[in-house]
């Protein structure tokens, strides 16, 4: 498997990750780099083989329902770049 | 993808009419239902709604770095019920994934949803469509394809401030089962009724409050058009409708307009489109195509879903009476099909009803809830949890009539009195000298007397015997209605016709 320039911009853009024409052609060779080396792994024959979870052989934890969080919207708001009365503040959305 | 199948017969019935020929609808619907649960769906947050902005908001949902997703045990459980409701086949292990795209609403930049093992396989709704004009339903089987939990997003505004959006994450990790039907709904009215099915089967179960108002089940509308048993055509999905009637004018306007183009040799786009329900159009979400590329992943930080058939069991076992099976038992204890639908329509109406029939007639007590109680409800724009007449005191009603204390007429302005001034209808029945007159001697008394006062009438009636209701009349309005009817009839035909 490889990628093209196209993609490599297209992947970009759906990161949200602003790249130059030139950085986007470099970032081509080194994904087809890294892509033909993780492509080693396809000659390891994995027929009936269902896919790791997890290192460890373990069920998923579970939470109970209870409300034991929250309450902080100062804390949760502290970093944003702009708020306003605890409201998360962003350039304008609108469809 | 699964491959779409037609299981529907093409009914006339269904058919949108068109320029040369008529169209058939072919609609599908991913309707997303808010899970009831105290918490969400892998935070210890509140999913309280109405409160302050981002108070009900942890570490968890606003995606800090580091903080890791636990999942909700009651999200599950209440998942596999709704799935039971449906008939459905339940995955004893099911994977979750991540969904990517950017919005400021979603802090993760990924929603965690299940795309390739859902928890809830195959289903089956059944729905009555109707009413017709006969007062018939017509039965039919709607396929649920699958099940998903999945994490909501948060809530933008955008009337705020000039500038800039205002984000609140409230709602942001709150659990939603995103229920996914088959292509096999056919027309408008069929749709209505899927939704108002699901949503009373979702209230039955206690899975979701089902409240469209505050967001708590939204549809997303997959429409296409074609000839009648033809392909299926090129669909559009509309986005996040919120009402069943929206819903019904989305679905007429976008079915126009794809006929439209059709007629006119055109073809049709598929893409993502919006409900304006102020201007009643739907547009496109132009914005929307790009990140269609969801790039879906299993998610690293979950490990699958897993329970074994004795958890499913105790579920099962712990199911409620459903809709169809309290349709069929209101049926075998005597109402018609007209009153038992309309009764479990609504988990309040089947409640409120079978509270009032308790030790009292069925087809009596529907009659008073459907025609009269929701009839006042229906006019008023109420309710019934905000009736204004409880099941005590309709029952009160209901006994009055029984035991012949009031005629049907008397009790008609009883109910309203209750209605506007509340109280205990026997009690206004005596304070009000509303108690009809089973006293013979009283009614033999006014009969004669009017029997008196028009011999001309009387020489008519025994010409004509149907004038007799003019006597009646007379009888009631000297008796303020308060006579025993029957008794009225029975002594007027004795003193006039010997």
């Amino acid at each position: 498997m490889s990628v093209d320039t196209a993609t490599v911009k297209r992947v970009a853009k759906l990161s949200r990750i602003a790249i130059t024409d030139e950085r986007a052609e470099s970032m081509r060779e080194e994904l087809n780099t890294i892509l033909g080396f993780v492509e080693q792994l396809n000659d390891v024959n994995v027929d009936g083989v269902e896919p790791m979870t997890s290192v460890v052989d373990m069920e998923m934890r579970k939470r109970v329902d209870e409300v034991n969080d929250g309450n902080m919207a100062a804390d949760v708001t502290a970093n944003a770049p702009a708020q306003e009365d605890h409201f998360f503040m962003v350039p304008k959305v609108v469809e | 993808m699964t491959e779409l199948v037609d299981v529907r017969t093409p009914n006339p019935k269904n058919f949108f009419p068109g320029e040369d020929h008529d169209w058939e609808l072919v609609i599908g619907l991913e309707v997303h239902a808010q899970v009831t649960s105290n918490a969400k769906l892998f935070s210890g947050a509140s999913t309280a709604f109405g409160s302050e902005q981002n108070s009900n908001v942890s570490l968890v949902d606003a995606a800090m770095p580091g903080m890791l997703p636990v999942i909700n045990e009651e999200c599950v459980r209440q998942a596999v019920k709704t799935g039971l409701g449906m008939s459905a086949v339940i995955n004893k292990r099911s994977v979750f994934d991540r969904k990517n795209y950017f919005y400021p609403d979603l802090p993760q930049g990924y929603q965690i949803s299940q795309l390739y093992h859902p928890i809830v396989g195959e289903g089956t709704i059944t729905v009555q469509v109707g009413p017709d004009k006969a007062g018939k339903f017509e039965t039919v089987e709607i396929g649920v394809e699958r099940l998903h939990l999945e994490q909501d997003a948060g809530k933008s505004m955008h009337d705020q401030h000039p500038t800039m959006s205002f984000v609140d994450l409230n709602r942001s990790g709150v659990a939603l089962m995103e229920i996914v039907s088959k292509p096999d709904i056919r027309s408008i009215d069929e749709a209505k009724a899927y939704v108002t099915k699901l949503r009373s089967i979702l209230r039955y179960l206690g899975t979701c409050d089902g409240n469209m108002d505050q967001g708590s089940m939204r549809a997303d509308v997959n429409v296409s058009v074609r000839k009648p048993g033809g392909d299926f055509g090129t669909r559009c999905e509309i986005k996040n409708v919120n009402s069943i009637r929206f819903m019904g004018q989305a679905i007429e306007y976008e079915a126009k307009r794809q006929i439209d183009i059709l007629e006119e040799g055109g073809s049709i786009d598929q893409e993502t489109r919006l409900f304006d329900p102020v201007k009643v159009e739907t547009r496109s979400m132009r914005s929307k195509e790009e990140a269609h590329d969801y790039r879906y992943f299993p998610d690293p930080d979950l490990l699958p879903l897993e329970f074994d058939d004795a958890y499913i069991e105790e579920i099962r076992a712990s199911l409620p009476e459903l809709p169809d099976q309290k349709r069929a038992r209101f049926m075998e204890e005597g109402l018609s099909e007209y009153d038992a639908s309309i009764l479990v329509s609504d988990k309040s109406y089947a409640d409120y009803f079978e509270k009032v029939a308790e030790g009292r007639d069925s087809k009596t007590t529907a009659n008073w809830v459907i025609n009269d109680l929701l009839g006042a409800l229906n006019k008023a724009g109420k309710d019934l949890d905000n009736s204004p007449i409880s099941p005590h005191q309709l029952g009160g009603i209901i006994d009055l009539i029984k035991a012949d204390t009031i005629s049907g007429k008397i009790a008609k302005d009883l109910f309203e009195i209750v209605w506007n001034e509340g109280g205990d209808p026997a009690k206004i029945v005596e304070d009000r000298g509303m108690a009809q007159v089973t006293d013979t001697g009283a009614i033999e008394a006014a009969i004669d007397e009017i029997i008196a006062a028009n011999p001309d009438k009387v020489a008519e009636v025994r010409e004509k015997p149907k004038m007799i209701g003019w006597f009646v009349g007379q009888v009631m309005a000297a008796t303020g209605g308060k006579a025993n009817p029957k008794a009225v009839n029975e002594l007027l035909q004795k003193k006039i016709n010997g």
